[in-house]
């Protein structure tokens, strides 16, 4: 066995801040299982009230796009520009819309 | 600083024409000032060198712990007390923050511990000193984690993602302990003959110790000028040392306190204070495990790793056990 097979896993942390806003990654740490990966995210990224509400996923759960396929992923959305409201000229005696 | 001294390359900076065009369209990224993420390209020395400085900064966060640790079942009122724990708390939390940072290069916590405990890795020799008085937990917070603000606001910026989120998430949270710090000084410095006595003792031990944070002199700091074009190093060691001396002399004459430097005066011409520069020897000395408590700190370290080791395999086995519960009931 190796020495890093004796470390606790690593959780990817998020959390809620006050206004009603969506979880955010804040960073990660370790801990043995997901009620300590909780506890120790509180002790660790919310000693000054930062958060309402934590989550805790394993690093190793956590599936991620490969930063050099940039270009092809997001490649459609770019020929699409007519997602954006700009895109279309509306007279100004229209009104507001 | 509290990456002092650290290894990069051997080799001069290449120019854009020399880099290979995978490094060139790297450092153009850097130059564009775009983040480097983990799981982006990056040269192998860049993330040695970075492996290198955010894991000194990380051990110095937690053995910085030790000499203000050191005085909180000793502090004069409860509000000091709490006040010492919540300072020593967050420093918990920085090493913590950086730790994770270097682990997305690669290298693993456990590692990183081995690499300090044998020597291979450092922490700022500031922590080398002895806190003999109370006075010394102002000293602390004033200069120490004010020459520690010095050098982690521009970091801020610096190229590396997770290395530039820790620093931004650590600088919220340093002004507290540098104003604790001369709060405490202030207390002092306006008590009774002897508690003056005992602030300025502090700021005595203390000046030029702090003035060692920032590294050598520019002259003879050979690993600065790649550190900077990759953008993990932002200012130059006298640059930095010039800034704090400016910001603090005035701080100590508000406080009635004398900075321990016969040398030290106002130039006119300049716009800065000129002051005595830090017995280099001693620093040097300091760096290869000869200070006043290097012995001790590294002890307390390798104490808490062997004292713990039961807890952190008692966890672990607890949890494998209960996940291997779940899987048998499904
Ligand atoms: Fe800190
Ligand atoms: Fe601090």
């Amino acid at each position: 066995m190796s020495a890093a097979d004796h470390e606790w896993p690593l959780w990817e942390i998020f959390i809620r801040g006050q206004h009603g806003l969506n979880h955010r990654h804040v960073g990660s740490l370790h801990a043995a299982d997901a009620e300590a990966a909780i506890r120790n995210a509180r002790d660790v990224y919310t000693r000054r009230n930062e958060g309402v509400s934590i989550w805790a996923v394993r690093a190793d759960d956590i599936v991620a796009s490969s930063p050099g396929k940039k270009g092809p992923l997001y490649e459609p959305a770019n020929s699409k520009v007519y997602r954006h409201p700009t895109f279309f000229d509306i007279p100004d005696d229209v009104g507001a819309m | 600083m509290y990456a002092q001294m650290v290894k990069s390359t051997g080799t001069g900076v290449k120019s854009l024409d020399e880099m290979d065009p995978r490094e060139r369209a790297f450092q153009e990224r850097i130059d564009a000032g775009e983040k480097i993420e983990p799981k982006d390209w990056m040269p192998e020395e860049y993330r040695k060198t970075l492996i290198r400085q955010i894991g000194q900064h990380a051990h110095s966060e937690i053995v910085g712990q030790l000499p203000e640790g050191n005085w909180i079942t000793r502090a004069p009122t409860l509000e000091r007390k709490a006040i010492l724990l919540a300072k020593v708390q967050d420093e918990a939390g920085h090493g913590l923050y950086l730790y994770c940072a270097a682990e997305t290069l690669g290298v693993s916590r456990d590692e990183m511990t081995r690499m300090l405990l044998d020597g291979r890795m450092k922490y700022s020799s500031i922590f080398n000193y002895p806190t003999l008085t109370w006075a010394d937990m102002g000293a602390v917070g004033w200069l120490v984690d004010g020459a520690a603000i010095m050098n982690q606001v521009p970091l801020q910026r610096t190229s590396y993602g997770p290395y530039s989120r820790a620093m931004i998430r650590i600088c919220k949270e340093e002004s507290f302990h540098q104003r604790q710090g001369f709060d405490i000084m202030m207390k002092m410095a306006n008590g009774t003959a002897a508690q003056k006595k005992m602030a300025q003792d502090a700021l005595n031990r203390f000046w030029y110790p702090a003035l060692m944070m920032f590294g050598p002199s520019d002259k003879d700091s050979v690993h600065s000028a790649q550190s900077m074009a990759w953008k993990i190093k932002m200012n130059t060691n006298d640059e930095l040392r010039q800034k704090f001396v400016d910001q603090t002399v005035p701080q100590a004459e508000y406080l009635g306190l004398t900075v321990p430097d016969d040398k030290l005066a106002w130039n006119e011409e300049r716009g800065h204070y000129d002051f005595s520069e830090p017995d280099w020897d001693e620093f040097y000395d300091v760096l290869k495990g000869n200070g006043p408590c290097n012995r001790e700190r590294l002890a307390a370290r390798q104490k808490a790793w062997d004292d713990n080791q039961w807890v952190r395999d008692g966890l672990l086995a607890h949890a494998q056990k209960r996940e291997a519960m779940k899987v048998a009931a499904e």
